[in-house]
């Protein structure tokens, strides 16, 4: 008896998988199944591939076949976007973390009923539509728009400053848009935080900026993790910010990508830089948890 | 050592402030275990926190050694704080917890080394020394922070009821312990409890507080014998009242007509009426129960029998309960049973005027 409804939970519990397995069969390794089998194929002549199997795809990642005499170069091109868009990611998660984390701490030691307001103050930018946050700020930075306006009103500045079209503006603009995956999660570790471990540390002869470096920041430090991860990773493969932002003079990996499926007709190119984007993705994550969780294994 | 005097402290204001201290004179010496005694709400940490440096008083002042530290954050006061949750570093090793404050003092490694393995042999935790402090028991967490905060060698330790999360055999033990620890460091020690044995058995003075005011310091059995007030008298151990006229005052002895018109002479309180209706608190071990009519009479209600001692619950002729207590003797059998008509004896001095 036992062991035959021991059976039927474990049919049970297979069945209530079953959804969340058939999404991740279908609609997760299916299409990366895709690209990568298209990665390894030929570029058809108006999009699309052909199918005859070729590694030209992933030599072009990185590598330029001279276009007269077929000598091999480094592709400059791609390398510099792939730089500059682990660079600007890295400035975005820098920024995000130095801003965010003053917000949660701040959210954090209001009174209890007052935090779920400031959260949703915070909350209310991410429900809006991405585009449309993305020309916001393109209107505040842009050359006649409330920046540069205010500061030659003010005759401050002859000309106004070139800030749109920029690097620093899809910095700013991944910065505005991806803010509240750094707040939140530190935000969700810092509420649980015991904050008599900060008077404890005072009453210890502690100033209040060792206070934040020895005793909050380590104890909170899941919470920046994760929150650095959140924003790093939709930054390195982001599209539109740089796209508006940049004025298509700064790509990043989001918009090379675009770019082979779209006018560069390269689909096993776009889908090589796909798997390469993921595989950068992948390397920086467990570096990153790596160094983190070693240093909380010192502790141990 | 420490001196306060017109601390005042007023949370929140206009109609709905709160009074936490209550002008609060005390002195506190060197070397002293003092306790701050009283229930929940007394502004017996309010008090504490005030010398931590965590609550800013309204008005009054209040300094350590003559320097005024109100004016200090607490990184900058030379007392150390036992927390009630202990407030230990979660991040952070045994050993690691209890070298903090040195190492926030900048003190040299070599330093914070032998001092933290000193510390850990003081509370007897050496072999825990690399445990994370998740991983040791409540007991060891407590000693944990009593050496975090005694290896900065303060001035003067606060414990905010620090043995209240123990276990009562524990806490006998932490109780004995702690005493050690004072008498072996010979800091200063300020101690909140709510518990009035811990209090009584541990401390070299004692201040009963209540409604945030001290309402009597004294040593232990100062206290316990001689009360000042109702509430002092009624907090620590069991008291019996009685009313009683005052016939005479001469020095501190009262003489007292009782409600069955015996008189008996009995300690007065300093500043208390010298004529008139006043309230008598006599100690229920400190009355014999007897066959015949004695001082006062009434009839025996109930037996209670308590392992060591028996509580036997009186009502007396004039009105009013009595409770007369008496140490158990092996084969000795009960000589009392309820119903029966009693005298309740006790001898002159041992009753205690009360300031009403």
């Amino acid at each position: 008896m036992a062991h035959k409804s021991e059976t039927q939970a474990t049919r049970r519990r297979w069945l209530l998988l079953s959804p969340a397995m058939f999404i991740l069969l279908f609609a997760a390794s299916g299409p990366l199944l895709i690209v990568v089998i298209y990665s390894f194929l030929t570029a058809g002549d108006y999009g699309g591939v052909v199918w005859s199997f070729s590694t030209d795809a992933w030599f072009n990642v990185v590598v330029e076949r001279d276009f007269f005499d077929d000598t091999l170069s480094f592709s400059d091109a791609h390398l510099s976007i792939f730089w500059r868009s682990v660079k600007l990611s890295l400035m975005t998660t820098f920024v995000a973390f130095i801003v965010g984390f003053p917000t949660a701490y701040f959210i954090a030691t209001r009174p209890k009923n007052s935090r779920d307001i400031w959260m949703l103050l915070i909350m209310i930018p991410f429900w809006t539509n991405l585009l449309i946050r993305t020309f916001a700020v393109m209107e505040i930075i842009r050359n006649e728009g409330v920046v540069n306006s205010v500061l030659v009103g003010l005759g401050i500045i002859d000309q106004p400053i070139q800030m749109l079209f920029t690097e620093f503006a899809i910095t700013l603009g991944m910065f505005y848009v991806y803010l509240p995956l750094m707040v939140l999660p530190i935000y969700a570790s810092m509420e649980r935080f015991d904050f008599s471990l900060v008077e404890a540390a005072y009453d210890l002869y502690a100033s209040r900026w060792r206070v934040l470096r020895r005793v909050i920041f380590p104890i909170v430090k899941p919470g920046v993790i994760a929150g650095s991860i959140l924003v790093f990773v939709p930054s390195l493969g982001a599209y539109v910010t740089p796209r508006v932002l940049g004025g298509g003079k700064h790509l990043m990996l989001g918009n090379l990508i675009e770019l082979q499926f779209g006018q560069g007709r390269n689909w096993p190119l776009g889908a090589a830089l796909s798997i390469t984007l993921l595989a950068i993705v992948m390397i920086a994550l467990i570096f990153y948890v790596r160094s983190a969780g070693r240093e909380e294994m010192s502790h141990g | 050592m420490i001196e306060i005097s017109g601390l005042t402290k007023t949370f929140g204001a206009g109609a709905s402030a709160f009074l936490a201290l209550d002008d609060i004179n005390v002195e506190i010496r060197q070397n002293e275990f003092f306790t701050l005694l009283g229930p929940s709400g007394c502004g017996k940490t309010t008090l504490l926190r005030s010398i931590a440096g965590f609550v800013d008083p309204t008005s009054g002042s209040l300094t350590i050694e003559g320097q005024d530290v109100l004016a200090l954050p607490p990184y900058a006061r030379p007392v150390n704080t036992v927390f009630q949750n202990y407030a230990l570093f979660p991040h952070m090793t045994v050993a690691e917890n209890i070298g903090f404050g040195l190492e926030m003092q900048d003190r040299p490694k070599a330093e914070i080394k032998s001092v933290v393995d000193d510390m850990l042999e003081l509370v007897q935790m050496t072999a825990m020394a690399d445990r994370m402090t998740s991983q040791i028991s409540g007991g060891q967490q407590q000693r944990v922070a009593l050496a975090r905060a005694l290896a900065p060698k303060p001035k003067v330790l606060l414990l905010d009821e620090p043995l209240s999360a123990l276990d009562f055999k524990l806490r006998k033990e932490m109780q004995i312990e702690l005493k050690r620890l004072q008498s072996e460091t010979g800091i200063t020690f300020v101690f909140v409890t709510h518990d009035q044995e811990e209090a009584l058995t541990m401390s070299d003075r004692i201040a009963v507080m209540s409604a945030g005011r001290i309402l009597q310091i004294g040593g232990p059995k100062d206290i316990y014998d001689h009360p000042a007030e109702r509430f002092v008298a009624d907090f620590i151990g069991d008291t019996n009242f009685l009313d009683a006229r005052i016939e005479s005052v001469e020095g501190d002895t009262a003489l007292l007509k009782l409600g069955s018109g015996n008189t008996i002479a009995a300690r007065a309180v300093q500043g208390g009426a010298t004529s008139g209706a006043v309230t008598l608190a006599v100690r229920p071990e400190h009355t014999t129960l007897t066959k015949d009519s004695a001082l006062i009479d009434g009839v025996l209600e109930n037996i209670v029998y308590f392992g060591t001692d028996t509580h036997y619950h009186v009502t007396l002729n004039g009105g009013g309960s009595f409770v007369v207590r008496k140490q158990n003797q092996p084969n000795i059998p009960e000589a009392f049973s309820i119903g029966e008509m009693v005298g309740v004896q006790f001898n002159a001095g041992v009753g205690q005027v009360l300031r009403d």
